[in-house]
């Protein structure tokens, strides 16, 4: 196969990452949102939680979209 | 194709242009964009501040806004560090109004006056680099400063067993050294990405619009319009998110070193 066909297809695959992330982030709110409408009174004060789990999904998603852009640019 | 002659570079608008050459023993030190834009930043967040800092008794509309946002992150310092939060909340808010005012800086439309272009900072990794290094850097010199050689003891968390006691310290040193990469990587790929799609659709748009083909431009280029519209309502949304999160682990991570676990 030819180097640069290789290059494009890995960063093809890269982008799979970046759709995992999204599942990953929305679970994270999903999650949230369920357990707030059970008790509401005890949302407020996990939304700081909310986005630490937030940011540490959507991280790993940001990286697939940095080794696709490595692979195309870089590599 | 007409797409071909009027090719749209997604990447070109990260590209840094000197508008004024400077050197100094060897080393370029160009007036840039990108510092351009920094000042720029620097003077909203400067105008915004002082028009709110003026202490009246029944603050109005502006002091209010200004109020909103120094209590927004003295909240979330007093909530995850305690009392001796305050201490380290300027710190926090300089990083955070930074970050906020450069990531809406370049999602301005500066671009519709003639040879202008909004240049958005925080998508080059030497920027995010450093300010996540100035929230690294306060970490370790806090802690170290405060608990001494102590400070380590945040390798080993409390109820380990003693037969993990090779593993443990091992993943938490390593969880602590990543912290600088993974702060500054997502704030730079996060602008990067978005901007990088909203330019591309962009061109979809632009290109949609000048094909040759009439039933390319309400078939193509009127779903990337509408789509861009919702994609740069995202995009400011994800400017907020990415500054809220930058400020929040910072003072996650010196709750670590003012703590320890």
């Amino acid at each position: 196969m030819e180097a640069e066909a290789a290059k494009l297809i890995g960063a093809g695959l890269a982008a799979i990452g970046a759709g995992l992330a999204a599942g990953g982030v929305g679970n994270v709110f999903g999650s949230f949102l369920q357990g707030a409408l059970r008790n509401p009174a005890a949302a407020d004060s996990q939304q700081g939680r909310l986005f630490i789990g937030f940011a540490a999904a959507e991280l790993l998603g940001l990286l697939a979209f940095v080794v696709a852009m490595i692979l195309i640019f870089v590599a | 194709m007409a797409g071909e002659s009027g090719k749209i570079d997604p990447m070109h608008q990260f590209q840094i242009e000197p508008l004024a050459k400077l050197d100094l023993f060897g080393y370029d030190i160009s007036f840039t964009n990108s510092s351009l834009f920094m000042l720029v930043v620097l003077g909203a967040i400067w105008v915004f501040m002082a028009g709110g800092m003026k202490r009246e008794l029944v603050p109005g509309r502006w002091q209010m806004a200004v109020e909103g946002v120094t209590g927004f992150i003295n909240n979330m310092m007093s909530s995850s560090i305690g009392p001796e939060g305050k201490k380290y909340v300027p710190l926090v808010f300089s990083l955070f109004m930074f970050i906020l005012f450069a990531n809406f800086m370049g999602m301005m439309p500066i671009g519709i006056v003639p040879g202008a272009h909004a240049f958005t900072v925080t998508s080059h990794l030497t920027v995010t680099a450093v300010l996540a290094v100035l929230s690294f850097g306060t970490v370790l010199v806090v802690g170290l400063w405060k608990h001494g050689l102590h400070f380590f003891s945040l390798f080993v968390p409390h109820g380990t067993p003693w037969w993990l006691l090779w593993l443990i310290p091992l993943i938490e040193l390593f969880s602590f050294l990543i912290r600088p990469f993974s702060l500054a990587l997502r704030l730079f790929v996060a602008m990067t990405a978005g901007h990088v799609l909203m330019k591309v659709l962009a061109g979809f748009v632009i290109n949609g619009l000048n094909a040759e083909a009439l039933w390319v431009a309400p078939l193509v280029a009127l779903p990337s319009f509408i789509l861009m519209i919702g994609i740069t309502l995202l995009e400011l949304l994800v400017c907020a998110i990415q500054a809220y999160v930058f400020a929040l682990l910072t003072s996650l991570y010196i709750n670590d070193a003012v703590n320890l676990h």
